[in-house]
């Protein structure tokens, strides 16, 4: 079988692996690294649980393979909390009630960081198109969109100061 | 789930790809941004013996305006689409075409030419590109050649590229003054095929008569649907109400839609119909007429 020696960076830290051609980036995430915070929803390019950041970018990892991502850089949810602080998205989540089951969770976290990152104040709409890939079926979404405008206001309140 | 075990190349040249792709023939499939092609060899639908990862390749990508022609490099992101303000300010046909196609995850990935080159009638540029009179060059053994869109989709997920060929861009003859274009299309939710989709596009004539027209149709056949009898009727017409409805009617009856879960072949034609009469008349908006 053959394999590839990749060199991903994960969450800011270098990683070399040799992984076969057919890995997917998800299972390497889970498997090998032991990063379980990444979902594996639906499996078929649905739901977003298993959403990951792929150089800055929200992407399905369940239909990525991971040596696609060789010489990239990969965020996981891992990689949200920062010195022991939960970034503004996870305090959102957790004083607006944005998750009940939490399966969707990760996905809807670094699908909102993403769009943070390239929008500080988005509106309702704004928020509702970017987490369009993303199914949760517990909450309705509603307080998964306040979670969001919640670590919007937190993050530009940071910016100000 | 897991694909049958394939061997993944990163050629770092389109002549390394073509050459990779000639030596393992049929086995060997072109992954450009995987979004369709890894779920098919997840489910094993299909199988691949070989992938040949064309996301490596210097040049592939980039929307430019040159020479008449709009260059949309084939492996460019959906997302990068969706963000160009050359493509915002004047080719909104493409930017409604690229937001409804999947959802916001699939497009950081999926790539435009790949949405052409897997030759499925459900995906969403075909009938943009056969409505905007569209060109695919493709890169192959003997070299390069142009293909028109007319003749690109030779049946269900076929496609007039060789097995060694790659789609490397798509040219969109740069509309004259007074163009405008529409995609409209109805899904039952974000992340699915179209139930019935409909690409208008349309340049006005001095008398406000459509001068020049191209309508394409997604999902309505085993290939993305040009209406030609729709156009030769509107065709130096002006766009009134009754002339965008016999339009509408006339590309509806290019269709034969299947029945499935999105509903019966009856209602599915209707709507290609309902949906063809917004798109000539937002195209028709968009190009400064009433």
């Amino acid at each position: 079988m053959a394999t590839h020696d990749v060199r991903i960076t994960v969450n800011g830290e270098p990683r070399e692996a040799a992984v076969e051609s057919r890995l997917l980036l998800v299972h390497w995430l889970r498997d090998v690294l032991r990063l379980t915070g990444t979902h594996i929803g639906c499996d078929t390019t649905h739901c977003g649980a298993c959403t990951v950041l792929l150089d800055g970018e929200p992407v399905k990892s369940c239909t990525v393979l991971a040596v696609q991502a060789d010489g990239g850089e990969v965020t996981t949810v891992e990689g949200l909390e920062q010195d022991g602080a939960l970034h503004p998205l996870q305090e959102g989540f957790q004083q607006e009630h944005g998750l009940q089951c939490g399966f969707c969770t990760p996905g809807m976290l670094m699908t909102g960081r993403a769009l943070l990152e390239r929008n500080a104040d988005p509106s309702e709409a704004d928020i509702r198109q970017a987490i369009s890939g993303n199914l949760c079926r517990c909450t309705g979404y509603v307080n998964i969109v306040k979670s969001i405008e919640h670590a919007a206001a937190k993050l530009r309140e940071a910016a100000a100061s | 789930m897991i694909p049958s075990a394939f061997d993944y190349h990163a050629p770092g040249t389109l002549d390394e790809a073509v050459a990779l792709l000639e030596r393992h023939g049929d086995e060997a499939k072109v992954l450009s941004g995987g979004q369709s092609l890894l779920p098919l060899l997840k489910l094993r639908l299909g199988d691949a013996g070989h992938l040949v990862d064309i996301g490596r390749i210097p040049g592939l990508t980039g929307i430019t305006e040159a020479d008449g022609w709009l260059r949309i490099g084939g492996a460019t992101r959906e997302a990068d689409l969706e963000r160009s303000a050359l493509i915002r300010d004047k080719y909104p046909i493409l930017l409604d075409t690229a937001a409804v196609i999947a959802d916001p995850l699939v497009r950081n990935r999926a790539t435009v030419g790949g949405n052409l080159a897997h030759g499925d009638p459900a995906n969403d540029h075909p009938a943009t590109m056969l409505a905007l009179g569209a060109e695919v060059v493709a890169r192959g053994p003997g070299g390069e050649r142009t293909i028109p869109v007319t003749q690109f989709f030779t049946g269900l997920f076929a496609t007039a590229l060789a097995p060694a060929e790659i789609l490397t861009e798509i040219r969109i003859p740069i509309p004259p003054p007074r163009s405008g274009g529409a995609y409209v299309k109805l899904e039952r939710k974000v992340g699915d095929f179209a139930t019935a989709a409909a690409a208008a596009q349309v340049t006005l004539g001095g008398a406000g008569e459509i001068a020049r027209v191209g309508i394409g149709l997604t999902n309505a056949g085993p290939t993305p649907i040009k209406a030609t009898a729709a156009e030769e009727y509107v065709r130096g017409r002006q766009p009134d109400a009754e002339a965008v409805a016999e339009t509408a009617r006339l590309a509806a009856e290019a269709t034969t839609p299947s029945a499935d879960r999105r509903g019966s072949a009856e209602y599915k034609r209707d709507m290609a119909r309902v949906l063809t009469g917004r798109a000539v008349t937002r195209a028709v908006q968009r190009a400064g007429g009433q």
